[in-house]
């Protein structure tokens, strides 16, 4: 081998190794600390007093974690169900060959390009019973109008549903507009040929063969609703009173405002455990599939 | 124009004099989060005394979070073995920071200040660790105030409420009037901030010193602290229907505007007031919660002095005095609404709130009454304070929850967080 050809073979190895070498300290190295960090007695700064799993013993005791893991589950259903819903929905809209579909294309994509934060504050003042949505009813004749669910600690959650599924449905729909299309015309034409109304071609033919579309869209979705912070911190602040904690809400509170950090990183630990309990069978059913 | 004319030659004239005796007395690195109005003018003071005497300002503010963002940003410091010279601190968290050993001494200026006999004693608790001095308090605002608008008060013949029962009443008169009876932020410390305040006024303080600073579990479910929950309640139900999350300053703008009654909140409030040009017994009200009249929770800001490396001692010394100087404190306070944290200045300058509030904290400091605030760091540590404030906000929220079982849930969070 000549030097020419070594260097091109290493060249590769040679761009990648400073984002490698990024990525290990900066996000694995990390997770081990905060992994270490979570069997210590560390609180306000981290020290490496071993107490062993008592901080998890403590985690699982607390109902403000019990408060947290409970709305993950009633977010994370709305929110993915809602998702994958309504951008079916949209992506067959769509794809019946309208008019003008650059247009409407971007319009839904378009909420995945802002922020959290921004949408979240937006819809904040929009669910105000004071100023938003409400308030405008009554003002317009329909004095019996109520509508106050971001104020009651029963329905809050879902008004964060509500405003993720108007996020992300628009990236779903991308994402199944893509896959509706990469169905060979054949296949559609074939069906049309023996009787099938369009209703049944969908049904029975689009949608039976969007199933890695609808994987990729439920791995990304769950990861955003583990990770679920700024939303909630934009709507609600995780109130009112603490009816919409969230587990990453509860790491941040535990680890930076209660001086409790072991606390907080046996939480966080437990949300890595969550994701990668998502996550390793995916990857792991993409490497065998190439191999 | 002149003048800026004339000061801008002659900061150019003495420009390499001024540069060479900051060389000589080093800088001061000041961390905090008083960004808002009254404060910022009030930092502005100690800022321009320290100047003064040739040491340089290096401002490090960190907004937002009440603090938790700052708190961040000092960890990572510390962490990095490079603690900035002070950082505004509040009550336990500079107990948790001394225990971490990285405070300092300030035991030879305090002693040469007398600050053992001119600061008050339930003071002294939070700027001492194990006997040294570690930081220095320069305010102490009290948590027990209602503000009111005197327009509204005068015309619906409000008289001064001394008990429950005339808070009640005064309470319905407002909701009769179609005005918002209380301008209410829901948000976990405002929330608490209210609620400390009833259980101070139930019996002349008994019950709060046993259940929060003793931490009695039998206290924390007695009789009166269930009825404690019972007046939050009241107050939970006499609120405007968009109070969720709301910002203590929008809360005061509503009394200013007088679209709301009454505001039950620290003495910060008063600077909300001050920038709209109202003014205190004329244009506002101030007076203690219904109970509370002669005692006083407290939440005193103070400057924490980190451990610092012998050349920028100096520096902190200087500033360690400039934050304790009589002239310093009165003029810093009366911009920031609070009182001095020491004892021994006089009242002239004041506003009636203000006099009132340095005769009331003399008092409580004499009788004993004068107790840390739960909701402001003064009364536990961060983790119980936390714990406190999910199980009164919870109630506070949910209207189904009684009263008892606010109060049970209240002793279990305590337990639980210990």
């Amino acid at each position: 081998m000549n030097l020419r050809t070594w260097l091109q073979n290493l060249l590769p190895k040679i761009i990648f190794s400073p984002s490698l070498l990024i990525v290990l300290v900066f996000i694995y190295s990390f997770m081990v600390w905060t992994a270490i960090l979570s069997f210590t007695g560390s609180t306000v700064l981290p020290n490496y007093q071993f107490l062993g799993f008592a901080n998890y013993v403590r985690l699982w005791s607390l109902p403000s974690w019990y408060i947290a893991l409970k709305n993950l589950f009633l977010y994370g259903v709305c929110y993915i169900g809602g998702s994958l819903i309504l951008g079916t929905l949209l992506a067959i809209l769509i794809d019946q060959k309208i008019r003008l579909e650059g247009l409407f294309r971007p319009i839904f994509l378009y909420p995945m390009a802002l922020s959290f934060m921004v949408s979240g504050t937006a819809w904040k003042w929009f669910f105000n019973p004071g100023i938003g949505l409400e308030k405008a009813m009554q003002d317009l004749g329909f004095a019996n109008f109520h509508f106050d669910w971001i104020i009651n600690a029963d329905r809050a959650i879902y008004i964060i549903a509500i405003v993720a599924v108007w996020q992300s449905s628009g990236f779903v729909m991308a994402i199944f507009l893509a896959g509706i299309r990469g169905i060979s015309e054949e296949v559609i034409k074939a069906a049309k040929i023996d009787g099938a109304n369009i209703f049944q071609i969908y049904w029975r033919v689009i949608l039976p063969q969007m199933a890695p579309a609808l994987v990729s869209a439920v791995i990304i979705l769950s990861h955003l609703a583990i990770k679920n912070y700024d939303l909630v911190i934009a709507l609600t602040n995780a109130g009112p009173g603490n009816a919409t904690e969230v587990p990453a809400t509860f790491m941040y509170s535990y680890t930076f405002a209660r001086t409790q950090m072991g606390v907080g990183s046996a939480s966080a630990i437990i949300m890595l455990m969550t994701i990668a309990s998502i996550l390793i069978p995916y990857l792991y059913s993409q490497v065998r599939e190439k191999h | 124009m002149k003048k800026i004319f004339q000061k801008f030659i002659l900061g150019v004239l003495f420009f390499p004099l001024s540069a060479l005796t900051v060389k000589a007395k080093g800088e001061v690195e000041v961390l905090h989060w008083w960004t808002s109005g009254g404060e910022a003018a009030g930092l502005a003071v100690i800022k321009d005394n320290v100047e003064k005497k040739g040491v340089t300002w290096k401002d490090m503010p960190i907004a937002g979070g009440a603090g938790t963002n700052a708190m961040t940003v000092l960890r990572s410091r510390v962490a990095a073995g490079q603690p900035p010279t002070a950082v505004q601190l509040l009550g336990f968290d500079i107990t948790d920071w001394a225990k971490e050993g990285v405070l300092g001494d300030l035991n030879v200026i305090a002693k040469a200040g007398n600050w053992d006999t001119v600061v008050p004693q339930a003071l002294q608790k939070f700027a001492k660790y194990e006997g040294k001095w570690i930081s220095v308090p320069v305010n102490v605002h009290s948590t027990n105030w209602v503000w009111a608008n005197k327009a509204i008060f005068d015309k619906l013949k409000i008289g001064p409420l001394k008990s429950w029962a005339d808070f009640e009443k005064a309470v319905n008169k407002l909701k009769a009037a179609g005005i918002t009876p209380i301008a209410h932020g829901g948000q976990p410390w405002q929330d608490t901030t209210v609620f400390e305040a009833i259980v101070l006024g139930l019996d002349n303080g008994v019950t709060y010193k046993k259940a929060f600073i003793d931490l009695d579990p039998a206290a924390q479910t007695s009789k009166e602290m269930v009825k404690a929950f019972e007046r939050l309640r009241f107050v939970a139900q006499n609120l405007d229907p968009s109070f969720s999350g709301r910002d203590w300053n929008l809360a005061t703008s509503m009394i200013i505007n007088g679209t709301a009654g009454m505001q039950m909140m620290g003495d910060w409030a008063k600077g909300e007031f001050g920038k709209a040009n109202k003014v205190a017994n004329k244009d506002f009200l101030c007076f203690r919660f219904p109970g509370t009249q002669g005692l006083v929770t407290f939440n005193a800001d103070q400057f924490a002095m980190f451990k610092v490396d012998a050349e920028k001692a100096e520096a902190q010394k200087i500033l360690a005095e400039v934050v304790m100087d009589k002239a310093v404190q009165a003029q810093f306070n009366q911009l920031k609404g609070s009182v001095p944290a020491r004892m021994d200045i006089g009242n002239e300058g004041f506003d009636a709130c203000g006099v009132k509030g340095m005769k009331d904290l003399k008092e409580a400091s004499q009788k004993n009454t004068l107790f840390g605030s739960v909701a402001h760091g003064y009364a536990v540590p961060a983790n119980l304070k936390n714990a406190i404030f999910d199980a009164v906000t919870a109630y506070f929220n949910d209207s189904a929850k009684t009263a008892a079982q606010g109060a049970d849930d209240l002793a279990l969070a305590i337990k639980n967080a210990k």
